[in-house]
């Protein structure tokens, strides 16, 4: 940083300085600047982010139903029934939301985890002076650069019972099936399945992304000491790659979960926009159709909150573990 | 670097070339089917195409596929460029000054990044549709203005974050220099910051762009025909009696080359920064 006086708290520190008898309107004018900059993202975060968000919290307290989508604000006072609704379990409401908050869970561990351990084994094996690193990394990356539903209505088309590329490899190249028994992929229990493979194309690029910037920070001389003192791959990953990546390993992993568990786009358009069978009916589209189909807006907005309030709640003792660990080491 | 005996190379020959199979297969896909006719589209999958490109002639006619792509680069570009514009005057103050309530706003900005869509989505639409209703006419609800708006929006936080990096490594004296010959800080910002982290400033615009490209959630529920953008659109090549597969698959590749080539000629810049903020 230049070498800048400081003149009072709140003044620019890179601004020149001052001279003491400034006119007060200049003066005004330097500390009001940074405000005046932010200005502009503060009044677009407020309209868009905060103050739906505010709404929303508000909206989960009344019986807001298409009834009164025009004049919200005759809505009755729900109190807390549209939370009570939604966490008691020997209801349908609350029972179906438990079942898709379960499903998000598994969906969410077996996305982020095959996608980490796929960026994780890319990214060590292209460590160091891997001939055709940047043509793989350029391949890799194309899923990344994809638009969304461009590959998902792809992923749609392979998994066809009838003309999809699937069910042609297990039924007719690799005669696993008959073809009358040739399994459906986006009706049933495979749908899940389904789902998770394609979220997991995805998803992969951006670990790998990340995991290869973290390795290429790792000094090189570390691995040559290691393997002159007879240390082997297995134990180079072990002992130098896993405790030096582990920061970006950190934030990679929490920003996987916080967009899989969100992921809303995949499963609405992988069965072609919002029929998702029962047993692919993730958090958010649950929350979507109770909110949209079923337009019950303020039961909607309560189970919005309750997610918003978990996924709060995991990121702050996620954070707090790992730092806890950290500081331990 | 990581030591490598033999097994371990045999060991990237193999994972990469899975991975390699397991990333094409589906682009392969997309590509051939785009060059089937239906007919052929509707039997048995085949490898190969037997090569009949009516499908990237009538993708057009089946659905008002132009005007879903001109309402995408009408409100991408908007959306992005602007995005940047805002973000660029933020990320300036939070580099360049220390205020008072600096923390507390790079805070929210960020952490709104982390809030699912579904959130916002209702009370914004409500919102949306009241004031419109107050007006007498459509201002944010079903217009491009709305949903330039709402992904303006989206994308700032990241664009915030990524530029703040960005003008914290350009150096101070740049800026000082600048107001020494008499320019004011909004002048240092557009005459010195601005053309010497262009690199980034671009990156992040292409970063926006992208991010308004594949969005789905909110234009599913924010447009109408007229304003609708291609995420929502092409599902209409999937009517009641058929799916338009090859259609849509053309169309999915067509709808693609922007994005991948503003990626790709990108890349380097793209990549720097994404990756500064986590492996910092």
């Amino acid at each position: 940083m230049a070498a800048v006086t400081r003149e009072s708290p709140g003044t620019a520190d890179t601004a020149p300085p001052v001279p003491r008898r400034a006119p007060l309107m200049t003066r005004l004018r330097r500390i009001g600047l940074p405000y005046l900059l932010c200005v502009p993202a503060i009044v677009l975060e407020l309209l868009v982010h905060v103050v739906p968000m505010l709404a929303g919290v508000v909206m989960s307290f009344y019986h807001l139903t298409r009834l009164y989508l025009r004049n919200w604000q005759n809505a009755p006072f729900a109190g807390l029934s549209n939370y009570k609704v939604s966490l008691q379990l020997d209801n349908a409401v609350g029972q179906s939301l438990l079942a898709s908050f379960a499903r998000s869970i598994a969906f969410t561990v077996l996305s982020v985890g095959f996608a980490w351990l796929l960026g994780f084994g890319a990214s060590v094996v292209l460590q160091g002076k891997v001939r055709g690193r940047g043509f793989w990394r350029t391949l890799f990356l194309f899923p990344y650069a994809l638009p969304l539903y461009a590959s998902v209505f792809t992923w749609t088309f392979m998994f066809q019972r009838d003309n999809g590329l699937i069910n042609q490899l297990l039924v007719h190249d690799l005669h696993l099936f008959t073809p009358d028994k040739a399994p459906f992929w986006l009706l049933g229990g495979n749908s899940f399945y389904a789902l998770v493979i394609t979220e997991i194309w995805q998803k992969w690029p951006f670990a790998f992304l990340m995991l290869m910037a973290g390795m290429q920070n790792i000094p090189g001389d570390l691995f040559e000491a290691a393997s002159i003192d007879g240390a082997g791959v297995g134990m180079q990953i072990r002992k130098i790659v896993m405790p030096m990546l582990r920061p970006v390993n950190v934030v990679v992993i929490l920003v996987l979960f916080l967009w899989t568990f969100n992921d809303f786009n995949t499963p609405y358009l992988l069965f072609g926009f919002g029929s998702v069978p029962d047993q692919a009916d993730l958090l958010s589209i649950h929350i979507y159709s109770s909110t949209f189909q079923n337009q019950n807006f303020g039961l909607g907005s309560a189970q919005s909150v309750l997610l918003l309030l978990f996924l709060l709640v995991v990121t702050a003792v996620y954070l707090m573990v790992t730092r806890r660990r950290r500081d331990a080491v | 670097m990581l030591s490598d005996p033999v097994w371990f190379r045999w060991v990237r020959r193999v994972f990469l070339t899975l991975l390699a199979v397991f990333t094409l297969v589906p682009i392969y896909v997309m590509v051939t089917t785009g060059l089937k006719s239906l007919s052929d589209v509707n039997g048995d999958f085949t490898w190969l195409p037997n090569l009949n490109v009516s499908a990237f002639v009538d993708m057009w006619s089946t659905i008002p596929l132009g005007r879903y792509f001109l309402n995408s680069v009408i409100v991408c570009t908007t959306a992005a460029v602007l995005s940047v514009l805002v973000a660029m005057l933020a990320a300036y103050a939070l580099s360049r000054y220390r205020f008072p309530g600096r923390g507390v706003f790079s805070t929210t900005v960020l952490s709104t990044q982390m809030f699912p869509g579904i959130l916002f989505l209702l009370p914004l639409f409500l919102i949306f549709v009241n004031i419109d209703n107050t007006l007498g006419f459509s201002l944010f609800f079903g217009t491009r203005f709305g949903l330039i708006l709402t992904y303006l929006t989206f994308t700032l936080p990241f664009a915030i974050w990524m530029l703040t990096a960005y003008f914290d490594s350009i150096p101070r004296d740049l800026d000082q220099a600048a107001m020494v010959d008499g320019a004011g800080p909004l002048g240092a910002l557009f005459r010195v910051v601005v053309p010497t982290a262009l690199p980034g400033i671009v990156a992040v615009t292409v970063y926006a762009f992208m991010t308004a490209w594949s969005e789905v959630l909110f234009a599913s529920v924010m447009t109408t025909p007229a304003s609708r953008t291609l995420a929502i659109g092409l599902q209409e090549y999937s009517t009641s009696t058929n799916v338009y597969w090859n259609q849509l698959m053309a169309a999915s590749f067509v709808v693609s080359i922007p994005v991948v080539a503003l990626f790709l000629l990108l890349q380097r810049y793209l990549v720097q920064g994404l990756t500064a903020g986590a492996v910092k």
